[in-house]
């Protein structure tokens, strides 16, 4: 499977990101913001860090680069695009997902390891979670508090668009299991079409024993099923 | 311009001082020129009250690449790798802008180990404050929290450790140390050291605005009731140019097109382009009409003092310059030949056509007056008779009282602000013995921590020294790690003043004393005079960043319980000293008497035999015991486990209380499976060092006696309370 | 009275999230820009009408809290 790793002035999580795609055996290229067309790929992924500084709206700046146009063009035809933290901020900048991503309700960066429940596995992102739906993985983020308008938030629901919420550790979703005010505790969300995730934590922090787990490695083996 | 005796004051520069320049350039130098001293001159730059003592610190030993001197220090790490790191002060500019200071600090030292080829891989800081009652402590402690945050996370480096601590004697003069330590290939190293004739000088990153003129200065003089009028020097970081200025370097640095390169630090332009230029015995000329300027009309005096952030000098080899700027200007970032090395061995500094400064770089480097400032011995404080009412407190309230207190609950509220396990290397993030942070790629992993411990300091300045030392060493160990070098930030008041001399001159004897007995070398450092403020020093606080390696990460160990119904031993006799302990202090309000003593005969035992004990993989968890004695060492390792433990205190001649609480130093708790008890007492036996066993883990609670048994989870709301009471949040 | 206060940081002071915004709209295309500056707005109404107190409240507010006074300035406009 091919994967090309877009990388911003900024973007600190790129070299993770690769990481995780070499160890899957995806054959990943990373691509300079600045270019003009992507490669042949299947997957785009927009990585993790701070873009631009997080400077005017964290993901607003990225969102206007040259290599964006063709993103969208891939996303438009179906190709996969998976947006991590940061990258989820340019997805919704983008407008290829919905909503906004707001500071943290604590208005404090947070960095820890939450439990996810696996809402919607019928995805590409999602299927090797059908096992296992209540997962842990780490956010690091300071503007992770999913807003979106009532309308749009009903339909993202009604429509199984919810692909990740915050949980507690036996899968309650509530208050206190929300580390940033996010409506409805929503952590990653998916397009209509399916083919488009954004989500605020990081699945390739979580791919190796040695570091305290591997929640992560199942969206990486996800993708390579969905191929 | 006139310079007058007040300007020469203003400057920092006394009338020895200025006398000796006058003599050593053959002239009265022009308000530049004596601008470029002030800098040069004060003590931040030049350690003149510290550098005969700093001599006496071991820095060598057959894994150190380089020692102090450079930009930072560097240790072999086998596999052609090399560990680059350093440790620096940012005192006074936090405590007049919180988060700036706290992240100019964090930048400050990133670009240290950046400059020399490394890419940063974890970020520790050693933060202090005043009272918790104190007015202005809430807001230092969240603004230099979020500064640091705001700056580290920015870089995408993990801030993976660090301490917090809370005392009086930094009400008005907070410290924030900030670490930073970095991966580089052996043969892949840059100095600062310039080499070659009519070799362009370059200066790369942001550019310079009016930032911090002074900030150098201001670090070498005592706050008073004017300093309000140094408020506007504070500089704003901007990290984002800082990650795109390491990508650029480390870009360049694939080929050999630089010769040497060093960041603009404290005293920006000034001090890079003498440092560089005087290491390599040669002159240098700037042509400051190329300096990028961020504001109109900048006067030279401006350019060179400026401490704009996020800039670089390099020195290139010749018709290199091309093929470099293109990749300043792909990162955006501005690229400017300033000016070249000469043969002349002076500072020679042009701007519209005229020459505005010369002076013989010896002047600014070499010749710096080093001071031997008259300094007094501290006596071991005498051991007071105590009180017998310290054994009516019960242990159930002494503990609650010394966890619920903020340098002994647990600190999630700072560093869950830190992104621990960006790069993806994380194996043990903040609130471990130690961080660890896996060589990326590789089955080896790096040992991380930064200690203090500024009360022993104060009551016996050379134990003190000795006891941080250490204490950083029994850190390392206790994750499995084989201690190898330390960085050291020296925290001090006025030296002028000969009992703060004296604390510099004992601690700095203390800690030489333990590293040359350990094979522990200091290989970078810094030094930060004149914590003082209305004549209140701060208490003497050396801060030390410790670097240990795990060759196998397998053989990495972390402190919680790992079973039920294993042996817990204490390693290291107990004699139950309870002066400046945490129980004194917290619990008794008893602040005066001796620290406890080290042997460090006992101390390398001891630790060299816990290592081989990990090696062996005799044992499920360690904890090494330090602040607040057996029990709150008990406390951390079943709060992280939710595994309790029942204990029976050895019978002996000495209280309960100070069994429990006593701070003798050289001891670690070990946990032993019923199947490996027996080769590891075997194995203390045979380096005769004296261990007992405690007790047993257990499901659930941690039983003392009758009176005492209380559920992890009660442990775990005591230990966690006092930083959400704080800041009203739960 | 409603007044509205705009937080900016002093003039030689750095302005990271400026310098961008300048950078990328020249980037957009928009040649003519020379420089951005990046700054807070505040619309407080307050429950009086002595236009003379309002200015001193206002003034306190942005010495206390809005601005940071070491780098930022501030200028009140009252309706």
């Amino acid at each position: 499977m091919n994967s090309s790793v877009i990388v911003f002035p900024g973007s600190n999580c790129d070299r993770d990101i690769a990481v995780a795609l070499k160890k899957f055996k995806f054959k990943n290229k990373m691509i300079w913001h600045n270019d003009a067309n992507l490669p042949k790929t299947d997957l785009v992924v927009l990585p993790g860090g701070f873009s631009y500084g997080d400077y005017l709206r964290t993901g607003c700046i990225a969102s206007k680069s040259k290599i964006i146009e063709d993103v969208i063009k891939h996303a438009n035809k179906g190709g996969l695009v998976l947006g991590i933290c940061n990258g989820f901020q340019i997805l919704i900048e983008t407008g290829l997902l919905p909503g906004t991503l707001l500071r943290n309700k604590k208005l404090k960066f947070i960095s820890k390891n939450i439990f996810l429940k696996v809402l919607n596995v019928n995805n590409s992102f999602c299927l090797s979670y059908k096992k296992k739906n209540i997962i842990t993985l780490p956010i690091a983020h300071n503007e992770g508090n999913y807003f979106v308008n009532d309308r749009l938030l009903k339909e993202i629901e009604d429509k199984n668009l919810v692909a990740f919420k915050y949980c507690d550790e036996k899968g309650n979703i509530d208050e206190d299991s929300n580390p940033n005010g996010s409506l409805n505790n929503i952590a990653g969300i998916l397009s209509h079409k399916k083919n488009i995730l954004g989500l605020m934590p990081h699945p390739e922090r979580l791919i190796d024993p040695a570091l305290s787990g591997q929640d992560g490695s199942l969206l990486f083996q996800s993708l390579l099923s969905s191929n | 311009m006139k310079i007058t005796n007040e300007i020469i004051n203003r400057h920092g520069i006394n009338q020895d001082e200025y006398k000796k320049i006058v003599n050593l350039i053959g002239k009265k130098p022009n308000l530049l020129e004596l601008g470029i001293f002030s800098a040069m001159w004060n003590e931040h730059c030049s350690y003149k009250s510290s550098k005969k003592y700093l001599k006496t610190l071991p820095t060598k030993n057959k894994i150190v690449i380089q020692g102090p001197g450079e930009n930072a220090g560097i240790i072999d790490i086998g596999d052609n790798d090399a560990l680059v790191f350093k440790i620096e002060s940012h005192n006074h500019p936090s405590y007049i802008e919180p988060y700036q200071g706290a992240a100019t600090g964090v930048g400050g030292i990133l670009r240290d180990v950046f400059t020399m080829g490394a890419r940063p891989i974890a970020i520790l800081n050693s933060i202090h404050f005043g009272n918790s009652k104190h007015p202005k402590t809430k807001n230092l402690l969240n603004g230099v929290v979020s500064g640091i945050g705001g700056y580290g996370n920015c870089m995408g480096v993990p801030t993976v450790g660090g301490e917090v601590k809370f005392d009086s004697t930094y009400n008005e003069n907070i410290l924030v140390n900030a670490m930073a330590v970095g991966l580089v290939k052996k043969n892949k190293i840059f100095y600062s050291k310039a080499q070659g004739l009519n070799k362009p000088v370059i200066y790369v990153g942001s550019k310079t605005g009016r930032d911090g003129i002074h900030g150098a200065s201001m670090a070498s003089a005592e706050f008073n009731e004017d300093t309000d009028e140094k408020k506007p020097t504070v500089q704003v970081g901007d990290p984002f140019t800082e990650k795109l200025l390491l990508e650029a370097c480390l870009e360049l640095m694939k080929d050999d097109s630089i010769i040497s390169i060093q960041d603009m630090g404290a005293a920006g332009l000034t001090s890079s382009s003498v440092e560089m230029a005087s290491k390599g015995n040669l002159g240098i000329e700037i042509n400051l009409n190329k300096i990028p300027c961020r504001e109109k009309r900048m006067s030279p005096y401006e350019m060179m003092l400026s401490e704009s952030q996020e800039r670089m000098l390099l020195i290139l080899n010749s018709g290199k310059e091309n093929d470099a700027k293109k990749i300043f200007n792909k990162w955006n970032l501005d690229f400017s030949i300033i000016g070249k090395t000469t043969d002349t061995k002076n500072l020679v500094l042009k701007f519209d056509n005229k020459e505005v400064a010369n002076l013989p770089l010896s002047s600014l480097s070499t010749q710096v007056p080093i001071y031997d400032r008259a300094w007094k011995k501290k006596l071991v404080p005498k051991k007071l008779n105590y009180s017998k009412s310290f054994k009516t407190h019960k242990i159930i309230d002494s503990l609650s009282k010394i966890l619920n207190t903020p340098n002994n609950s647990e600190k999630n509220w700072v560093w869950e602000q830190y992104d621990s396990t960006v790069m993806g290397d994380t194996m043990q993030k903040p609130g471990g013995n130690a961080a660890v942070v896996r060589i990326h790629g590789k089955n080896k992993a790096v040992a991380l921590t930064v200690d203090s411990s500024a009360h022993y300091c104060l009551a016996h300045p050379t134990t003190g020294g000795k006891q941080v030392v250490c204490e950083t060493w029994r850190n390392l160990i206790s994750v499995g790690s084989k201690p190898m070098a330390i960085t050291n930030c020296l925290n001090f008041g006025n030296p002028e003043k000969d009992i703060i001399m004296g604390q510099f001159v004992e601690c700095v004897d203390g800690i030489s004393q333990a590293c040359k007995y350990l094979d522990f070398p200091v290989v970078s450092g810094n030094v930060s005079f004149y914590n003082e403020t209305q004549k209140n020093a701060i208490s003497p606080t050396p801060t030390i960043g410790g670097v240990g390696l795990i060759t196998d990460i397998n053989n990495m160990i972390t402190k919680d319980f790992k079973r039920i119904d294993s042996c817990i031993y204490v390693v290291g006799k107990t004699f139950g000293h309870l002066y400046q302990s945490e129980f004194f202090r917290e619990v008794m309000g008893i602040k005066g008497g001796p620290p406890p003593e080290i042997n460090l005969f006992n101390e390398r035992n001891n630790g060299l035999t816990i290592q081989n004990i990990i090696s062996q993989k005799l044992v499920n968890s360690v904890h090494d015991i330090s602040s607040g004695g057996i029990l709150v060492a008990l406390t951390e390792m079943c709060i992280n486990s939710n595994i309790g433990a029942k204990i029976k205190i050895p019978k002996d001649s000495m209280h309960e209380n100070e069994y429990l609480f006593g701070e003798d130093q050289s001891r670690y708790l070990i946990e032993v499976s019923e199947l490996n008890k027996n080769k590891v007492c075997q194995i203390l036996e045979k380096e005769s060092i004296y261990y007992e066993l405690i007790g047993k883990t257990q499901e659930s609670f941690l039983d003392l006696s009758k009176d005492f048994s209380i559920s992890i989870k009660d442990l775990k709301k005591l230990k966690s309370s006092w930083f959400n009471n704080y800041f009203n949040e739960h | 009275m409603k007044i509205s206060v705009t937080v900016t940081l002093k003039k030689d002071v750095l302005d990271p999230q400026g310098k961008v915004v300048s950078q990328t709209l020249k980037n957009m295309g928009y040649d003519n820009i020379s420089a951005v500056r990046q700054g807070k707005f505040f619309e407080i109404d307050i429950e009086e009408s002595d236009k003379k107190k309002v200015k001193n409240l206002a003034e306190e507010f942005c010495k206390k809290l809005l601005s940071n006074t070491v780098i930022e300035e501030y200028t009140i406009n009252i309706d």
